[in-house]
């Protein structure tokens, strides 16, 4: 098992307003609109510096989504920003047609998605909007594992042409990929090479995978981990080459099982290569108030969780 | 153009209506009819539009430098159809595949089959008019001048990012917009009166730091005097919005006066009473 380490703990959603920062240095056409949630979106810096190219909209996120899919119409690349819950359930028909069937260069950039936004409970917990943004047909999904792939994906995601959703968090979390790295839209990353049982994680349970790996090395199993930080459009060559090679695969996310990066794996295997998959994720239920690290406790998001999965898959296999 | 052959045209655009309408047997001929006038003044009078040196117009999705039009009440899209096609933004002739199997003319106007012209789909109401306050932002940033119309239902008043909207407008001193209700006083259920009463709009809009007009949207001289008016105004540091009021179904006595038309195709013997009473000016497609 590769061994990583870390040094700093961040909350991804600072990536993204690190990247939000270079983007206005670098990019003059970038715009920002947020519905009076700056601080929470760590929009400070890039508001600061580029006063005239965010919009406030108060507490009203359809006028928002729509009023970024209006700004492209001129050429700006709009970054529409609030909390995951109120950015894509509560929008959903201004994203489908205004931005969606509109093709239009909207980023649509989301935190406190998930469990692990806390204690302010289920109502802001959203946990199906992986897959209503994956089920838009030309909606390119991504849900990077930490504050330096956030910031890379935002900075990647302006150069991307079309409706992007950008999904990222609020708790702080182990920084452990490389700086300044190179994001590629649709291309996996091979965090650790295995042999025995396939891991696909994305945001959060990139970490947890990483720690489930190095028990699962204790007991003599060797598991390849994959960070499939771009849901849709997936991956798919990474998916088939890992699972042909282990045989049996895990999919770890801080989503509901139905609809999520798990369902987009099953579909692949069950088109391509059948092989015994576990879920590691939310199963049809709400979450509640409580600490992130109590959240994905008790409702199976972590490393323990994922080991056990990864026994269950092998044993499958191995049936 | 003088007010006469703006008439003209207007009357072939209200022919072109009854027409795609009555070929599908599907679609919503009253508020077509209701606005034929005012998208005709737009686009053949006060829009400046971008055109080749032979006059022939070009489309192109930002719209530098020229005038936006967008469409919020997307379900009028067979007088959007007409007037792009008969301002030459695409031949007039394609107006016979409206809402056919394979068509650029879907049933409510999309730019999802490229269709020059459309900048925004529409049909799921009240975005349109946060969708024209985004483009009239990014004309400021882009230091272009020219201004943005959208055009919404007065049923589609019901909505409520319609009111987001026109909070927000104001607030962010958007006054290169002018937005236009269409005042015709009916939705699907009946009047809008007892369907969702919106009673005084205008005081509603002034409320929210709007400069608000009217306009006897039937009447082409009014429409083209009002919209000259709001074009003055604009860079005032207010949004303008303009009460148009309109008889749905305009130009065809048997489709004035209910909501009965607001989406109901004419049959074979309605459409000839119905042509009959409008000109052919311009030439049938």
């Amino acid at each position: 098992m590769k061994k990583y380490t870390f040094t700093e703990k961040k909350d991804t959603r600072s990536g993204f307003g690190a990247g939000m920062q270079v983007l206005g240095q670098t990019n003059p056409n970038v715009v920002a609109l947020c519905a009076d949630l700056i601080g929470s979106l760590k929009l400070d810096a890039f508001i600061k510096e580029n006063p005239e190219r965010f919009f406030q909209t108060g507490i009203a996120e359809a006028n928002m989504i729509c009023i970024a899919a209006g700004l492209t119409i001129g050429g700006k690349i709009p970054f529409a920003t609030t909390f995951a819950n109120f950015g894509t359930g509560r929008v959903y028909d201004q994203i489908r047609q205004s931005v969606a069937y509109s093709n239009k260069n909207v980023k649509i950039a989301c935190s406190h998605a998930g469990l692990t936004l806390g204690e302010d409970g289920a109502t802001h917990q959203i946990l199906e909007d992986l897959g209503m943004m994956k089920m838009l047909p030309g909606m390119t999904v991504i849900n990077p594992c930490d504050y330096n792939q956030t910031k890379a994906a935002t900075i990647a995601v302006a150069e991307h042409e079309g409706p992007v959703y950008l999904r990222f968090g609020r708790p702080v979390v182990p920084i452990f990929t490389a700086p300044d790295q190179e994001f590629i839209i649709g291309k996996a990353w091979m965090v650790n090479e295995g042999a025995d049982v396939s891991i696909f994680a994305t945001g959060h349970l990139v970490w947890e995978a990483i720690l489930a790996g190095e028990i699962l090395a204790e007991k003599g199993i060797d598991a390849e981990i994959i960070n499939i930080h771009t849901i849709k459009p997936l991956d798919e060559e990474a998916v088939l080459a890992s699972v042909r090679k282990t045989g049996c695969a895990v999919s770890a996310e801080e989503h509901q099982i139905a609809g999520g990066l798990g369902d987009s794996i099953a579909q692949v295997l069950i088109k391509k290569h059948l092989a015994p998959l576990e879920y590691v994720g939310v199963e049809d239920s709400f979450g509640e108030s409580g600490t992130p690290a109590q959240l994905m406790e008790k409702y199976g998001l972590n490393a323990a969780s994922i080991v056990e999965k990864a026994l269950k898959a092998i044993a499958r296999k191995q049936a | 153009m003088v007010i006469t052959e703006l008439q003209k045209v207007a009357s072939q655009v209200r022919r072109d209506i009854v027409r795609q309408v009555h070929a599908c047997q599907s679609g919503h001929p009253g508020g077509s009819l209701g606005c034929a006038d005012l998208l005709v003044g737009l686009y053949f009078d006060q829009m400046t539009l971008k055109a080749d040196d032979a006059g022939n117009k070009v489309f192109d999705m930002d719209g530098i430098g020229e005038d936006l039009f967008f469409l919020s009440n997307g379900h009028i899209s067979p007088v959007f159809y007409s007037v792009l096609a008969r301002a030459g933004y695409f031949p007039a002739a394609e107006l016979a595949t409206f809402r056919k199997l394979n068509s650029r003319l879907q049933g409510h106007p999309t730019t999802h089959e490229h269709l020059e012209g459309i900048r925004i789909a529409s049909g799921s109401l009240g975005q349109g008019m946060s969708v024209a306050i985004g483009a009239a932002q990014a004309k400021k940033l882009n230091k272009d001048n020219s201004l943005v119309f959208v055009l919404m239902g007065d049923g589609e008043q019901n909505e409520g990012q319609v009111w987001e909207a026109a909070m927000y407008a104001p607030h962010h001193k958007v006054d290169n917009l002018v937005a236009v209700i269409d005042y015709n006083g009916q939705q699907i259920d009946g009047p809008t009166d007892k369907v969702m009463n919106n009673r005084d709009l205008g005081a509603k809009y002034a409320a929210f730091g709007w400069n608000v007009m009217k306009m006897n949207g039937n009447d082409m001289a009014d429409v083209v005097k009002v919209l000259a008016e709001a074009r003055a105004f604009s860079g005032n540091g207010q949004p303008t919005m303009i009460l148009m009021t309109t008889e749905m179904g305009a130009g065809v006595d048997f489709m004035m006066g209910s909501h009965k038309w607001h989406g109901v195709a004419p049959n074979d013997e309605q459409l000839a009473a119905a042509l009959a009473q409008l000109p052919e000016t311009l030439g049938d497609y």
